[in-house]
């Protein structure tokens, strides 16, 4: 009887309603936790796959060597390597293509590569317009690893501690 | 000054001695109230954005204009241009006109709205009759895009308001009976007038509860969240508006706004005292505050509960159908029928301050 008094009380009382809107009344006065992606970016990882690039040596040679061992271990056969033997005697691609809608980012072709120079760089908020647009060719990944050199070499060196 | 323009018109328009004068002075009166309406029911859209983002740690909308706040102009010109498409099993005749029904009642309300002292357009002595008789020919609107649609989500939805609009329009009755019963007037304008004196003279405190059962019931009437039970997104998609796009479904958009103003609006009327200062017969306050015009408390008092609004639906989950309608025949017609026999009793025996 007592307990039943007591719930129409509490029912008429609203006290459930008034509980709920305690909640969201102090939500809405609290700091909001967007973070506005163009302007605003989360942190990074110096470990994050992101989209591709080649890289070159400070004295702006081309690293890869052909050694075709990224083509080797793709899981999702992703890359396409043409190579052969350039005019000073050593051996350079003359193809590089990798096929983003085929990639799995995993990752394994960096870690393959026997002198770094594909490598998965932090951009993720790529496009592509068309449909060949996802096939990016030797002369696109140099530009990228161009363009980036700096923020991958500084990755390397934030992870290499722990390699 | 309003007056020397009535006069001027009539100057400037002299046929048909005078009568196509006050024609256009009532479209004049018309034009001047819908336009604030329609630019304050656009903002409404923004302010629910925000405030709902807000409340769930979000910004909102914050892209068009500083803070967003081109936003409604953004969204008005974009479903301007958007195709109308009509359902190809749809009764055309039928799936036009509903959104104007639910329209054009949603504006013909504010006909007999007081916003100050005299400021109204036309002062109906059964404005509050009105009020309710024509608030609910817009459950039609409703109830004929469901059934022209011909398509079962909009079918499900119309049915699901039609008896639910109806039931609440019953407890609604009711509680505007009480308030009736303590003004003894039906007219809006006399309602308010009847609650001059400050805020211990408002009709909120001798009929508190019947202020609570009257709001939640008028969020059920608008339709609002958590009665949303017509659209139901989760359930039926989009309820009554699945197959209306472009303006089609900006119509019913907008009357539904529009109708949340009017209960805004009709809930500071009949209970927090209309355009009254809440410091009438206070010492000091009165005369500091006597510069504001009437119109003014009426708008902060009414955006209060405009808030109310967006602050409920942010925060509670949708009803359960069944729980709906046992809420209104279980709890408020019970509850309102009891407080009417309360009321009467103190009005006749002359209990309490404020009869």
């Amino acid at each position: 009887m007592f307990k039943k008094a007591k719930k129409l009380v509490k029912d008429f009382g609203l006290s459930e309603i008034r509980a709920g809107m305690k909640i969201t009344a102090k939500q809405l006065v609290t700091d909001k936790i967007t973070v506005q992606f163009p302007e605003e970016r989360t942190p990074i990882s110096p470990r994050f796959r992101g989209l591709h690039a080649l890289r070159r040596y400070p004295n702006g040679e081309e690293r890869c060597i052909a050694c075709k061992l990224c083509e080797a271990v793709c899981p999702a056969n992703a890359i396409t390597i043409e190579s052969e033997v350039s005019d000073d005697g050593t051996r350079r691609t003359t193809q590089y293509d990798i096929d983003l809608f085929k990639c799995i980012f995993c990752g394994f072709c960096e870690e393959a590569c026997p002198v770094d120079a594909i490598v998965e760089t932090h951009i993720f908020d790529y496009a592509f317009e068309s449909r060949e647009g996802s096939i990016i060719d030797k002369e696109g990944l140099l530009a990228i690893g161009d363009e980036n050199e700096k923020a991958i070499n500084k990755a390397r060196l934030e992870d290499s501690k722990y390699r | 000054m309003w007056q020397a323009f009535v006069d001027l018109i009539h100057q400037l328009i002299p046929w048909f001695d005078g009568g196509l004068a006050d024609v256009v002075i009532i479209l004049i009166k018309g034009v001047a109230l819908i336009l604030p309406l329609i630019i304050m029911m656009a903002y409404m859209t923004y302010a629910e954005r925000k405030v709902i983002g807000y409340m769930q740690l979000r910004i909102g909308p914050n892209r068009v204009g500083p803070f967003g706040l081109l936003q409604p102009f953004a969204d008005v010109l974009k479903m301007m241009f958007k195709e109308i498409i009509f359902p190809s099993k749809a009764n055309i005749y039928l799936f036009i006109l509903a959104p104007i029904l639910a329209f054009v009642p949603a504006i013909a309300i504010w006909a007999v709205i007081p916003m100050g002292d005299g400021f109204y357009i036309t002062n109906l002595d059964v404005s509050l009759l009105y009020v309710l008789a024509i608030g609910s020919v817009g459950v039609y609107g409703i109830i004929l895009a469901g059934w022209a649609s011909n398509s079962k989500y909009p079918l499900l939805g119309a049915l699901r308001s039609a008896s639910m609009l109806v039931s609440y329009e019953i407890v609604i009755g009711f509680v505007v009976v009480t308030v009736v019963m303590v003004s003894s007037s039906v007219n809006l304008n006399t309602i308010v007038a009847d609650q001059s004196g400050g805020i211990w003279n408002w009709y909120w405190i001798p009929l508190f509860p019947m202020m609570i059962v009257f709001w939640i019931s008028a969020l059920a009437e608008t339709n609002r969240a958590p009665f949303d039970v017509v659209e139901g997104e989760s359930e039926i998609v989009g309820g009554t508006h699945v197959e209306y796009s472009g303006m089609c479904f900006a119509l019913f958009f907008m009357a539904e706004y529009i109708n949340m103003i009017m209960m805004a609006v009709l809930a500071v009327l009949m209970f927090f005292g209309g355009w009254h200062s809440p410091f009438e017969g206070v010492p000091y306050l009165e005369s500091w505050f006597a510069f504001v015009p009437d119109i003014v408390w009426l708008l902060a008092k009414m955006s209060f509960f405009l808030f109310l609004y967006l602050w409920i639906r942010a925060t509670f989950p949708r009803y359960r159908y069944d729980q709906i309608m046992r809420l209104c025949w279980k709890v408020f017609l019970p509850l309102t029928i009891i407080w009417i026999f309360a009321v009467a009793l103190m009005t006749q025996l002359e209990i309490g301050p404020w009869f």
